[in-house]
């Protein structure tokens, strides 16, 4: 998943932990991973899990409390200037300065990371620069109004000249922090096809942080965590085969119950609970099974999860296990995620109270 | 040079921004307006020249230097809006040094807060307050000095802030009790001993002092109006610019980092 082209990760992360100031738990507690050059990798994880303070560790905004993480092989905290070279971001909540043009901010941005000298004006630039900006004007498919104060521009034109700007010094890795939250279903798919381009004609290594699930469909590497650690890992494919599985959901009227129990144990089928019983079976073994019951059943149900329930299951798992760590507040969702019954509806509503 | 470029490319960023807010322009010199073409007067008239000190010109000369201080050092201040506004973390993440951020920053308010003087100038030549044009020309390298020097004050006020609402608090606080700490417009001689003390700790003071040595300088013959010799005041306010601007950005980048 990882080793594609160089042998060096673009980034690897080790055991790393971060505590707030005046935290009683670590934001990020012990997260280990590593992303291929090139590869598209995807941090999922619902709000509050650690993915914000992971990327402004690795972007070297941010001290870590403990472990290590490198980008191209260099340290974040021993080489932070080196890295900073190396990175590109785009922050959660929009960072250009709206009291500028568009060009102004992309100037700023292009003398800050030593691509050309400061000048005073727009005329006054090297050529050099004034080709590249009207080059980058084009790609946006604007004109003239790359000149207009940023405070005009609509949200979506606002993130992607967030994201030309922080391509222009050609970062080794480009970090993207939940960038289309707040953005309309559109701009959200514009965003994501001028993304691919992007990746595509740069070979940019681009890490993603997001809670929409359906953004890491196309990524090479997903790994979801909450509570600062990571619950799974993988490629989508591999998440959905590892997490989803399907269950066959028998029930028997109440005199039947312990027959039906003794006789799904005679079939080596652990049957917990005082049903509806949720059995781990699925594909052509539902009907072997189903035909060898002899007690009268009064519910028959299949389930095959999607990667979204999955996902929702993983998070409603670590929530329940969160109540360890004697978080106070979230003793209502615990609730919800204890009963494995079904891993659809009852983890459901309980990721979403998450929020 | 990459790091000038920075510097100069923050700098630029505030001057910039200044020109194109028009109101906050207006704003930022009403109230020295008012204290120069109202108080100075008022105060003129109605007490006189007491001992010979020109009560116009005094007042004039510390709400000049004042204004161009707390511009500057409040400028510095609203990094901390930039920070809730994100805007900041485009600066921070850059590959350049955090020192170069901040003398950036410093640069840019000083340069913001020279507008302000000027038009403090003009109106103080209007109303008549004595000055010549060597004296106004000796005037502005001290001015900027004294925007630097709040500037780098700023800095360490910013060290320690941890949001713009703690930043809008402070002006009570730190800023109010200078106006008079630092004898803008009321004499400070023969204060009594606490006010004594809490004045010479006053930073504000040293900036004040030493642009009324400067005026004084060019009026041969007037009531020397600063507290104490010029390079006393230089020293002041030279040594605290530097400790100021360095402890503010050494605490200021930690700050930052460990959160």
């Amino acid at each position: 998943m990882t080793a594609t082209g160089s042998s060096q990760p673009a980034i690897s992360v080790q055991e790393l932990v971060k505590r707030y100031r005046k935290a009683t738990r670590n934001a990020v507690d012990g997260i280990s991973f590593e992303v291929g050059t090139g590869d598209f990798f995807v941090l999922l994880g619902p709000n509050g899990a650690g993915k914000t303070t992971t990327i402004s560790i690795l972007t070297t905004t941010l001290s870590p409390t403990g472990g290590r993480a490198l980008i191209g092989g260099r340290d974040i905290v021993a080489e932070a200037s080196a890295v900073r070279r190396e990175v590109g971001i785009i922050f959660q909540k929009p960072s250009l300065d709206q009291n500028l043009t568009g060009e102004e901010n992309v100037r700023f941005h292009a003398v800050l990371y030593g691509l050309y000298p400061w000048a005073p004006s727009w005329r006054l630039m090297p050529a050099a620069y004034r080709a590249q900006v009207e080059g980058l004007a084009g790609l946006l498919g604007v004109g003239e109004e790359i000149f207009a104060p940023v405070r005009t521009y609509s949200g979506g034109m606002r993130r992607k000249l967030e994201i030309v700007r922080s391509l222009l010094h050609r970062p080794r890795v480009l970090f993207l922090d939940e960038p289309t939250a707040g953005l309309d279903a559109p701009t959200r798919r514009t965003l994501w096809d001028y993304l691919a381009r992007v990746r595509r004609e740069s070979g940019t290594t681009v890490f993603l942080t997001t809670h929409y699930l359906e953004e890491a469909e196309g990524a090479d590497h997903v790994c979801v965590i909450d509570h600062g650690r990571v619950v799974a890992a993988g490629s989508p494919a591999e998440l959905k085969a590892e997490l989803t599985h399907e269950t066959l959901i028998v029930d028997a009227a109440s005199a039947d119950r312990a027959t039906l129990r003794a006789e799904l144990g005679g079939l080596g089928l652990a049957a917990e609970g005082d049903g509806p019983f949720t059995l781990p079976v699925g594909g052509d073994r539902t009907h072997a099974v189903l035909r060898s019951i002899a007690t009268p059943l009064t519910l028959v149900r299949t389930s095959a999860p999607t990667l979204e329930d999955a996902y929702l299951e993983i998070v409603g798992r670590s929530a329940a296990d969160g109540e360890d760590d004697g978080t106070a507040g979230d003793a209502g969702e615990a609730g919800g995620s204890a009963p494995n019954a079904g891993p659809s509806a009852g983890a459901g509503s309980e990721g979403s109270a998450r929020a | 040079m990459r790091e000038l470029s920075a510097i100069l490319a923050i700098a630029h960023r505030d001057l910039t921004k200044l020109m194109r807010d028009r109101a906050r322009i207006l704003g930022d010199l009403a109230f020295p307006l008012i204290l120069v073409a109202f108080l100075g007067p008022a105060l003129k008239a109605g007490f006189g020249s007491p001992g010979g000190l020109d009560l116009q010109a005094y007042v004039f000369t510390g709400v000049l230097a004042q204004t161009v201080w707390q511009s500057a050092a409040i400028g510095v201040i609203s990094l901390i809006a930039d920070r809730e506004e994100d805007f900041s973390q485009e600066i921070f993440v850059s590959p350049i040094s955090r020192y170069s951020i901040i003398a950036g920053k410093i640069l840019g308010e000083s340069l913001v807060a020279l507008p302000q003087a000027l038009a403090i100038l003009a109106l103080g030549w209007v109303l008549g307050v004595p000055m010549t044009l060597a004296g106004v020309l000796a005037l502005l390298p001290v001015i900027l000095l004294i925007a630097l020097f709040g500037g780098a004050f700023g800095v360490l006020v910013l060290s320690n802030l941890s949001s713009q609402r703690a930043a809008n608090q402070v002006f009570t606080f730190i800023m109010l009790p200078q106006f008079f700490l630092a004898g803008v417009f009321n004499p400070l001689q023969g204060l009594p001993g606490y006010l004594d003390v809490l004045s010479r700790i006053a930073p504000l003071r040293y900036a004040v002092d030493l642009l009324r040595n400067t005026y004084s300088a060019f009026q041969p013959g007037s009531f020397p109006i600063a507290v104490a010799d010029a390079g006393f005041n230089l020293a002041a306010v030279g040594a605290l610019l530097v400790i100021f601007g360095g402890l503010g950005t050494w605490i200021f980048v930690r700050a930052e980092r460990n959160r």
